[in-house]
């Protein structure tokens, strides 16, 4: 992607094309989720019988028939569906087999674990990844650069639970300053944060590097430069600026990976979040939770899309214009 | 007909200089070798492997590798909680990690493939509903899709390569599409058009060997990501049953003993991270061999 100055001339903004932009971009949303909802609803469904799955094998036809009624599985299915999506708005997605909870609440309860350590995880990465990014970028094919890409390569192809027992191994068993699983104060967020943020380090610094390159070798920065800015003010002034926009996409992407990586990393730390929740609910048969976790997670990553595509119309003056 | 062909020539793969940048890359040479080695091991698995994978010898449990105190040439890298041969079983488990890893890149890439090259040159509503289709696809996080499969599925080594494949066909789709878009108005395309070839021919014979090189790239990429997704299902119990060694289930084993017996969990990481890496180099190094930018001084 390269990009113009931005920066430089900023086209008079137009209201009406911003309005009509949120709205189209807003809708798409809600059709993606309504598809993702039908899509759990039928993926839960066409996967087998849950009353089977939920009951022992040696289970009577009587007491299947009894469980199909009070899960309203023995409804036609097209009642089902409408019931479903008309809970959907309230949240009402029916109640957990194994916590006999509303599958929401069960949920939400384990949403705090979750955002504190996929929260750290991107703060995490971002602190690392901007200067690693930027440092490789102006050390364009030097030393520096292929030490910052070598270690790119190995954080995108290292699985997190792998550096995450890694990370156990070092500071949990052989320093013994950390604590190796649990949840708790600060400590223990330090080894889960760091696992999780590993890829994301990865990938956001690789595309700073490549955008970053893009933007310096363009018309405008030669002309700053030949005004006489300095590295630092040009990289600050107008690289970062021109280079945020793809950078600002792949972090939006890079929830959907913080989530996904979130389900391992839970699971080697023993994290109480919503991965760990969903990978018992999967080994549970507690299909009404899988299926809301699913929605949950969709549904979560869809909406941070949205506010990362509503926000280039901020960053980018072009997208305003031509949506 | 002649000139026709002749235009549409562009074909990046079969350039002859391919295999002489190849070797040019140093880096490149190595993550081949790398890779080359692995699959050897894989596909000689019975041969190579000192003892079978699953055969356990409960008086030497948790036996260090041969170099450190305690430790045997026997099992050079040591032995696991049921005395089983770690060499071994991580020879055993790149079977499955290879098997799963090309078996899944090569559902997704025909899937990705067929779908980015009709939505780009078909364009209109049926484009619009596969790349939506792409975006409720991307709006799962695929190991959670994958999950939930296999979950409901039940497990088993064809259900993950099935929702690998199945769940895989994005990036292909979407990086086809886009080449195919820019490639449906050149030249060759229109003039094969004029001349009254079907547009499955012009897909088939046009546009696909023009775009194989990108489809390899992401190919290779795709591999890494499901050797990786494999092992962290089988991580999470919830991929290929325990009977069958994979590092995945190894690591996770492995992770219950890290206390006092590191070897258990860190030679099947190894394995894994050093088999993703040489895919994910030898993936860069087509990329930058295939990308014409590369041969501009």
């Amino acid at each position: 992607m390269t990009a113009p100055a931005v920066s430089a001339v900023r086209p008079p903004a137009a209201g009406s094309g911003v309005l009509r932009a949120v709205v189209s971009k807003v809708v798409t949303a809600v059709v993606v989720l309504f598809f993702v909802a039908t899509a759990a609803f039928f993926l839960v469904r066409l996967s087998g019988d849950p009353v089977k799955l939920i009951l022992p094998p040696d289970a009577t036809g009587q007491q299947e028939a009894t469980l199909r009624a009070s899960l309203g599985l023995d409804r036609p299915l097209l009642t089902q569906y409408l019931d479903y999506l008309g809970g959907l708005p309230r949240l009402q997605l029916g109640n957990s087999l194994v916590y006999d909870q509303p599958v929401a609440e069960v949920l939400f309860s384990r949403v705090p674990a979750t955002l504190e350590l996929a929260g750290s995880a991107l703060v995490i990465a971002l602190l690392l990844a901007i200067p690693a990014g930027t440092f490789a970028a102006l050390r364009r094919g030097r030393a520096g650069d292929t030490g910052v890409m070598t270690g790119v390569l190995i954080g995108q192809s290292t699985p997190a639970f792998w550096v995450g027992i890694l990370l156990v191994l070092v500071f949990a068993v052989q320093w013994q300053v950390l604590p190796a699983s649990g949840y708790g104060g600060p400590a223990h967020l330090v080894l889960p944060a760091v696992t999780l943020a590993v890829y994301s380090v990865a990938v956001i610094a690789r595309l700073l590097r490549s955008s970053l390159i893009d933007v310096l070798g363009s018309d405008f920065i030669r002309t700053a430069r030949a005004k006489g800015l300095g590295t630092g003010g040009i990289v600050l002034a107008h690289g970062m600026r021109n280079a945020a926009l793809p950078v600002v996409t792949v972090v939006g992407l890079e929830v959907g990976t913080l989530l996904g990586g979130a389900i391992l990393t839970e699971q080697v730390f023993s994290w109480p979040g919503l991965g760990r929740l969903t990978v018992e609910a999967i080994q549970n048969r507690d299909f009404p939770l899988v299926q809301a976790a699913v929605l949950f997670f969709a549904a979560t990553f869809v909406v941070v899309n949205l506010l990362v595509d509503l926000s280039y119309t901020l960053l980018d003056p072009r997208v305003r214009v031509t949506s | 007909m002649t000139a026709v062909t002749t235009t549409a020539a562009p074909a990046a793969v079969s350039r002859p200089g391919l295999l002489r940048a190849v070797l040019r890359n140093k880096l490149g040479v190595l993550a081949v070798s790398v890779l080359a080695l692995v699959v050897l091991a894989a596909v000689l698995a019975p041969l190579l492997a000192p003892y079978d994978p699953n055969a356990q010898d409960l008086l030497v449990r948790l036996r260090p590798p041969a170099w450190s105190s305690g430790g045997s040439s026997a099992h050079p890298l040591g032995t696991d909680q049921l005395g089983r041969d770690i060499l071994s079983r991580l020879i055993h488990g790149a079977r499955v990690s290879l098997l799963v890893g090309a078996c899944a890149a090569l559902l997704s890439g025909v899937l990705g493939a067929v779908i980015g090259l009709v939505a780009g040159f078909l364009g209109g509503w049926f484009d619009r509903i596969l790349m939506r289709l792409a975006d409720i696809q991307l709006a799962f996080p695929p190991i959670l899709l994958a999950l939930a499969i296999v979950g409901f599925l039940g497990s088993g080594l064809w259900y993950v390569v099935l929702v690998l494949g199945l769940t895989g066909w994005v990036s292909y789709a979407r990086v086809l599409r886009s080449e195919v878009l820019s490639l449906r108005t050149r030249d060759f395309v229109t003039e094969a058009r004029a001349i009254g070839v079907t547009d499955p021919a012009i897909m088939r014979r046009h546009l696909l060997p023009n775009v194989l090189a990108p489809l390899a790239t992401i190919g290779t990429l795709q591999v890494a990501s499901a050797i990786v997704a494999e092992a962290s299902l089988s991580y999470l119990g919830l991929g290929v049953p325990k009977q069958t060694v994979t590092w995945g289930g190894m690591l996770s084993d492995g992770q219950l003993y890290l206390g006092t017996s590191w070897w258990v969990a860190v030679f099947p990481g190894l394995a894994l991270m050093i088999t993703a890496l040489a895919v994910n180099l030898t993936g860069d190094v087509l990329r930058d061999v295939a990308d014409p930018k590369a041969y501009r001084t």
